[in-house]
């Protein structure tokens, strides 16, 4: 992709009229690209700002965008009507932007999502919120109504830089049709420089609508914007001291290893020095989980010997995590005896949470690349893994599964997983059973796990999965594992991957409830089950059905290996109907707020 | 059927020995560190464009940094504005509003003044002008200037530290306040220092260079 961009990006910024009304901008003059411009040789000028600001995407390399239209963004949609860049209309502009998020995720470019001005940009907000909690890139486009009715409470409008600010990297409101090419090139750049995020460019309808001829510049961070990518050689230094001296040390890698393309040396890192390894839930398949020093993941749902590690530790490396409180549990009981060198690009993450003791600011792959120069000797920490070892051991994932009984969520993640490769791509909605597939599936690869981490926005696994396949490659199955509650937030995708025969496994975890509400109430309000119980539930095999889609149902353990091959080689959406056992939770359990090391492994230990 | 998973129970495991504090920093038992809130100056070199003030405030108030004072104004270079914030926040809270500051993307740099930076404010005091020649002697004691007079009030302009112009409004007020409107902290750092320096920012790693002292200001 940034090759590509490369190539086709205006080289000079101060381009002469003369060549741009010869008919081939400058830029595209040279354009040996043959996927750019299929139809002609060379790359009309830009006529509008609307055209602007397709160019833009086009200079970026934007292969697909999701969105809905509406009367504010018209005029883009107009421009995209004659450019080569694929858009997906979507069933709901949350949908657009989780397909995005997940676009981003599984390509690591930032996704593309389109809306109108007011109720599309709001529809938006959650999709915004959600990336920009996970650090995931994308780029938001939004119609707004024209200038002059700008804060005149106009049909449909919404101040939609207002409303992002919180939400976003940065948010840029477009006053100039000279610019707006340059604004949305910007947003981009932005978008994936540095840490990620989300950014959104607000379009006013007479700025898309207005003449220009000016082409985008080149993608670009704003001058105020500085990344520093190399750690202070000094606390390096010293980091890796305490690394040589640690007598129980811990890797801990969180998803901005995986964002920063540190999975291969995080993984050589532990390899070579044999330090155990804990992911973040984010940071999911930067560490194969099949591997003995790893100990999965930590935190309110994470394995009980990645909880005792992380609390025993002398030595927490944290890469690219930003200490959440799911991770951390209470404060004061995180990590308590352990000295922290904190790894990260955001130099705001730094003691935001958890005080670091060896600071170090820079790129995650380049800082991991210092460290592993800078440390001489491994740690001598044999007893250490020994000990994690028999911890594994001790509070070992085990789960009944009686024939007899309702079929067990474990189980049915446990099958899914079996049925597909070591790259198949999984997308969660938000619950238990996102809880399951963080624990029961086996992550070996970086950008194979998509999930609502740190906004926790139900309704994500369906539009995720959707941006997911257009970003996979053909041989990587995507399957979105799903609660009912979730699924029912936006099951109107189903339209979208009917109609681009998107080859899509949805697995419900059925239980007709919002399980983990239930599980709550089960534990901390006796029971009493206020507004969780969804025994209501449609047949979701027949509405998939009914969308076009396969429509599969699971009832007992008969079913699952069958039905899950079934569903896997169908080629098309499929949605499988899998009646759980309603009471089953998830263990084990940290408390909000909790000490991880107190993990509670059954109801009565909370 | 099993509900849960085996294993040792809570109490039967070990527990390390260590703490942390609410501020995530590990404690001593032999030095116990409390971080008390503490008054300090940020001063900022933002772009001058508009939203970059809403950037700003946005930003304290879904943080929840507590703010005192925030006055902005144009500076030496016509695309630019400096804000100077007055917080009260302990030593990480501090570190966290430079940070967290310093990654908005209009934000061009950040610093937290020396306790000896010239801080001055502005306040507009009006009262009533029963005794005028009283008015004009408390005046003069602050080396106020009287900027409005009627025949029932005085409006009195007040500049200087925080503290002066809380003296001033102190003794004001045995004539009877009408109203006040104050301007807020603004400031300079002294000498050649460089408030904020424009063009090279502070890097990263001199940005988490965690101080072990407390900057008190003395005349603010
Ligand atoms: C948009 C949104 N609304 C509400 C919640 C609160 N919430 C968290 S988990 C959960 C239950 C999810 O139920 P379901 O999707 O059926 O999954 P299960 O827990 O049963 O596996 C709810 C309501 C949320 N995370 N997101």
């Amino acid at each position: 992709m940034s090759e590509r961009a490369a190539k086709v990006t205006p080289a000079d910024e101060e381009q002469n009229d003369d060549q741009i009304t010869d008919g081939a901008a400058p830029d595209a003059a040279s354009e040996t690209d043959s996927t750019a411009n299929v139809e002609s040789e060379t790359t009309k000028p830009v006529t509008t700002g609307a055209e602007a600001v397709v160019r833009a995407l086009e200079n970026a390399g934007v292969e697909y965008a999701f969105g809905v239209q509406g009367g504010a963004i018209m005029p883009v949609y107009d421009a995209l009507y004659d450019s080569d860049i694929t858009h997906v209309t979507m069933a709901h502009e949350q949908g657009a932007a989780h397909a995005a998020d997940a676009y981003g995720i599984v390509s690591g470019d930032p996704g593309v999502c389109l809306a109108t001005s007011g109720p599309g940009a709001t529809n938006l907000v959650t999709g915004i919120a959600d990336a920009d909690m996970d650090s995931d890139p994308i780029v938001a486009l939004t119609g707004q109504v024209p200038t002059e009715f700008v804060g005149n409470d106009a049909f449909q409008e919404t101040d939609t830089t207002g409303v992002t600010t919180p939400v976003t990297k940065d948010n840029t409101f477009a006053n100039d049709a000279d610019r707006v090419g340059t604004d949305v090139s910007e947003a981009f750049a932005l978008a994936r420089e540095g840490r990620p995020g989300p950014t959104l460019v607000d379009l006013p309808k007479d700025i898309t609508k207005a003449e220009t001829d000016r082409e985008p510049d080149a993608p670009k961070v704003p001058d105020t914007y500085e990344v520093q990518e190399r750690a202070a050689p000094e606390i390096v230094a010293a980091a890796a001291e305490r690394i040589e001296n640690a007598a129980r040390p811990v890797l801990l890698l969180g998803g901005g290893v995986i964002k920063g393309e540190a999975s291969e040396a995080c993984r050589e890192f532990a390899l070579e020095h044999e330090i155990p390894v804990i992911t973040t839930m984010p940071g999911i398949g930067s560490f194969p989980e099949d591997h003995e020093l790893s100990l999965e993941m930590a935190g309110m749902h994470g394995t009980g010997y990645a909880n005792m590690a992380i609390t025993h530790c002398d030595t927490l490396i944290g890469i690219g995590t930003r200490f959440d409180d799911r991770l951390t549990g209470g404060i004061e009981t995180f990590a308590p005896d352990a000295e922290l060198i904190h790894v990260d690009i955001d130099p705001a993450e730094i003691s935001k949470n958890i005080y670091a003791d060896y600071p170090l600011v820079g790129d995650a792959e380049t800082v991991v690349g210092q460290l592993s120069a800078a440390v001489d000797s491994s740690p001598e920490a044999t007893k250490w893994r020994a000990q994690c070892q028999q911890w594994k051991s001790d509070y070992s994932m085990a789960y009944d599964a009686p024939e007899d009984e309702p079929v067990q969520p474990e189980f049915v993640v446990e099958a899914l997983d079996e049925a597909t490769s070591d790259r198949a791509i999984v997308t969660t909605g938000v619950g238990q059973h996102q809880m399951w597939a963080c624990q029961y599936w086996t992550f070996t690869e970086p950008r194979t796990w998509v999930s609502s981490h740190g906004l926790g926005a139900m309704g994500y696994g369906l539009p995720s999965a959707i941006g997911a396949r257009l970003a996979a490659d053909d041989d990587q199955e995507v399957v979105c594992i799903d609660g009912d509650g979730s699924f029912l937030m936006t099951l109107q995708g189903l339209s979208v991957a009917v109609r681009e025969n998107l080859d899509i496994t949805v697995a419900v975890l059925n239980n007709e409830y919002i399980g983990m509400v239930r599980q709550w109430q089960d534990a901390f309000f006796e029971g009493r089950h206020s507004a969780s119980d969804y025994h209501w539930m449609p047949e979701f095999d027949k509405l998939a059905e009914a969308f076009g889609a396969k429509g599969f149902r699971i009832d007992d353990y008969d079913d699952v290996a069958n039905t899950i091959d079934a569903a896997v080689a169908y080629d098309g959406p499929s949605v499988i109907d899998v009646h759980i056992d309603p009471d089953a939770n998830v263990y084990p359990m940290v408390p909000s707020g909790g000490d991880n090391g107190q993990f509670a492994l059954t109801e009565d230990q909370l | 059927m099993k509900r849960g998973l085996d294993g040792p129970a809570p109490e039967e495991r070990p527990t390390p020995a260590g703490r942390r504090n609410k501020q995530g920093i590990r404690i001593d038992p032999e030095v116990e560190v409390t971080h008390a809130p503490r008054r300090t100056v940020i001063s900022a070199l933002v772009e001058h464009e508009p939203g970059v003030l809403s950037d700003v405030s946005g930003l304290f108030s879904r943080r929840q940094f507590n703010i005192e004072s925030l006055t902005v104004g144009p500076t030496e270079d016509e695309d630019r504005a400096r804000m100077t914030i007055v917080v009260e926040e302990t030593d990480p809270g501090i570190d966290q509003v430079e940070k967290q500051l310093r990654k908005l993307v209009p934000v061009i740099s950040v610093r937290e003044l020396e306790p000896d930076a010239m801080r001055r404010e502005l306040a507009l005091i009006k009262v009533e002008a029963d005794r005028p020649d009283q008015v004009a002697a408390v005046a003069d004691m602050y080396d106020g200037n009287t900027v409005d007079s009627s025949p029932e009030t005085a409006t009195i302009e007040v500049t200087g530290a925080r503290q002066k112009i809380e003296a001033a409004i102190d003794t004001f007020s045995q004539f009877g306040i009408r109203e006040i409107s104050r301007t807020g902290t603004t400031a300079l750092a002294r000498g050649t220092d460089q408030t904020a320096a424009s063009g090279t920012a502070q890097s990263a790693d001199q940005a988490n260079q965690h101080r072990h002292h407390t900057q008190t200001a003395d005349d603010d």
